[in-house]
């Protein structure tokens, strides 16, 4: 996989490409050599790592979309905070959006640096049980800017698997930028060793949204990425003087609904627009807390109920198989 | 591609990028309406789609999914029109499948991005828009290195008015000072929403952000675009907005902000 030395040219193509050693920017590289030699393009020994590391993470489910803004971020966030409501459960997230990490605003942890302890980085808690990493808590100012190229990236979500002390966890969750390009193929890459419960998908009803979220679908099965399910988000608006329902992003092409029921894929849910889900992301604040009994939080609540179902049903056909085939 | 063509981009007056570092802000839909309302002026408009993973440009102008093709000077743009006042250029009229995934590493997206740059024959523009994914990463990047050989006139950031949002636009500021992109002004999107059944004004993604983030960075303030539901119905439907709706608040705030968009063209 794409790796960057940190003497590496601007340019630098990552060890394990094709081109490492070969293309234009290897000229005058002090690795050139051993690029070009080959050796660099052996499975990056970084994956078993990662799967020893992480032997002591129960669930590990990715959140995506191939379409921008549909709710990613404040869907793993709120799946998070759902999930650590229960104290007996050690819940993670980690942001791998680099360019744009929406983590620690979210979960009102803006400003927070990551320590180093003995055993690496230390994560930064919301709770107890809640512990969260993101790029956003290596920058020193809100106006920083992270200008990489894919390499340097996937350097930074290796480092975020293998060097930060997770600890025991029930459940990792990881938010995702959109698209289907150098973050996606990394993490799916650097996590082969371990057992990928499956990717939650978050779209909108709109066909501009679908039709980006499909391609991700296509990314999913390319992969082998087992889809756990749909999320319809923003899905209708009721006002909250006259109560009529207005579509603000109308579902003309049937919405998640239609696309789950042509590519038989389960819809977990949908969530309707509401101000308050965008003012508590703005403060840092969980939704739950702040709005418990809104249709919204209700339709939280059920996706997270199928979710868990559909994530504990898989442990036992996991653990049972052997006995009942045995 | 081998042919000779230097000069593909001579004979286009501007370049102006359409950027944001969130995603779903309306990058690609601000795009789309500023180049009809270019257009409604009179201007001859090209569309450069460098999302690649996520191109949404073909179907905001119902423009399907032609071939393209090939003349002496490179790929030939597909036009929406016959007068061939605005013509677009996207990765979504190289693929076979609409569905497929273009699941490509940053070095590959560069090198397409780069053909796409120089191998495309525009012909006579007045403007060429640049719609970009979110974030600041390879695709912008290569976008920026490859136009160094012509003169690009600056950038337009989109944001939604929410601190999730104009935290992530305040990053893009610093890229763009970083690699020395003018900053035209800032669109606030999704400004407020009037229920077209009591019209009480709702702030679903909250309100004014845009505007203080300009204030806060020392940046034009374009105008904002109110949240309406006709304008996500046209864009769904690849329909005119400019031409559908010239009564609604929706319509003037687009046209106001490219008519200030193209008096900065002109007096820069
Ligand atoms: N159901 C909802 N109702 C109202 N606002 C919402 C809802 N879901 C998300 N939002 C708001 O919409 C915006 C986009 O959400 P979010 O940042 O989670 O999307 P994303 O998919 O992670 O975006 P990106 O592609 O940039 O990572 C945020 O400002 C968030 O507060
Ligand atoms: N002012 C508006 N009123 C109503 N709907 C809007 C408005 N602006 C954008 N939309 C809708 O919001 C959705 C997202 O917009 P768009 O695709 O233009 O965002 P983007 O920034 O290009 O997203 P991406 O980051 O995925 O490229 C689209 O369905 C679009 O129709
Ligand atoms: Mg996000
Ligand atoms: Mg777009
Ligand atoms: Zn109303």
């Amino acid at each position: 996989m794409a790796d960057v030395p940190d003497n590496a040219p601007e340019h630098c193509p990552g060890t394990q490409s094709e081109k490492a050693g070969k293309s234009t920017a290897c000229q005058g590289c002090p690795n050139q050599t051993l690029c070009a030699s080959g050796a660099t393009k052996a499975p990056d020994p970084a994956i078993a790592e990662i799967g020893v590391k992480l032997s002591t993470v129960k669930h590990k489910i990715l959140v995506l979309s191939g379409k921008g803004g549909v709710g990613k971020s404040t869907f793993s966030a709120h799946l998070a905070h759902a999930l650590a409501s229960d104290i007996n459960k050690e819940v993670a997230v980690l942001d791998i959006d680099i360019c744009g990490p929406s983590i620690p605003r979210i979960m009102g942890l803006e400003g927070e640096q990551v320590h180093q302890s003995g055993s690496g980085w230390s994560p930064v808690y919301v709770e107890d049980n809640l512990a969260v990493m993101s790029i956003g808590f290596l920058l020193s100012s809100p106006d920083d800017a992270v200008i990489w190229r894919g390499p340097k990236k996937n350097g930074m979500i290796k480092q975020f698997l293998r060097d930060v002390d997770w600890g025991q966890l029930d459940y990792l969750i990881v938010d995702t930028p959109p698209g289907t390009s150098d973050e996606h193929l990394s993490i799916v890459q650097y996590l082969s060793a371990t057992h990928i419960d499956g990717a939650v998908i978050i779209t909108t009803p709109q066909e501009v949204s679908l039709q980006d979220v499909r391609k991700e679908i296509r990314f999913c099965q390319k992969v082998k990425l087992p889809i756990i399910g749909v999320v319809e988000n923003m899905s209708g608006f009721v006002c909250p003087k006259c109560k009529n329902t207005s579509q603000i992003f109308p579902a003309t092409s049937g919405g998640a609904e239609r696309m789950c029921s042509d590519l038989n894929l389960p819809l977990l849910g949908k969530i309707p627009l509401d101000p308050r889900i965008g003012r508590s992301c703005d403060e840092g604040r969980s939704f739950f807390n702040e709005v418990p009994d809104s249709p919204a939080t209700k339709a939280y609540h059920s996706i997270v109920q199928k979710h868990m179902c559909m994530c504990t049903k898989h442990t036992h056909t996991d653990t049972h198989t052997h006995e009942y085939t045995g | 591609m081998e042919q000779n063509n230097e000069d593909n981009l001579a004979q286009v007056q501007h370049v102006v990028l359409v950027l944001s570092g969130k995603g779903g802000v309306g990058k690609s839909t601000i795009t789309t309406e500023l180049a009809l309302a270019l257009r409604h002026a009179g201007k001859k408009v090209g569309i450069l789609d460098i999302d690649l993973c996520g191109p949404s440009i073909p179907r905001m102008l119902s423009v399907g999914r032609p071939d393209v093709h090939q003349c002496d000077l490179g790929w030939v743009p597909v036009y929406t029109d016959a007068e061939k006042s605005l013509a677009l250029m996207s990765i979504g009229f190289l693929l076979d499948d609409p569905d497929d995934a273009v699941v490509w590493r940053g070095p590959k997206k560069t090198a397409l991005i780069g053909q796409f740059v120089s191998d495309v024959a525009w012909g006579e523009l007045d403007v060429l828009l640049v719609d970009t994914p979110p974030g600041t990463s390879d695709e912008h990047l290569a976008v920026l290195e490859n136009l160094k050989k012509h003169k690009v006139d600056g950038a337009i950031l989109v944001t939604t008015p929410q601190a999730v949002s104009t935290g992530d636009v305040r990053r893009e500021i610093t890229f763009c000072k970083k690699t020395g992109l003018r900053i035209l002004g800032i669109v606030e999107n999704m400004s407020g929403f009037a229920c077209p059944h009591c019209s009480e004004c709702t702030n679903i993604f909250s309100k004014g952000g845009g505007e203080d983030l300009a204030k806060l960075t020392g940046s034009v303030f374009l105008g904002s675009v109110p949240l309406d539901p006709l304008l996500s119905a046209s864009i769904e439907e690849g329909k005119d907005f400019i031409q559908s709706f010239p009564h609604s608040p929706t319509f003037s705030a687009i046209t106001s902000i490219s008519h200030t968009l193209l008096n900065s063209l002109q007096a820069a």
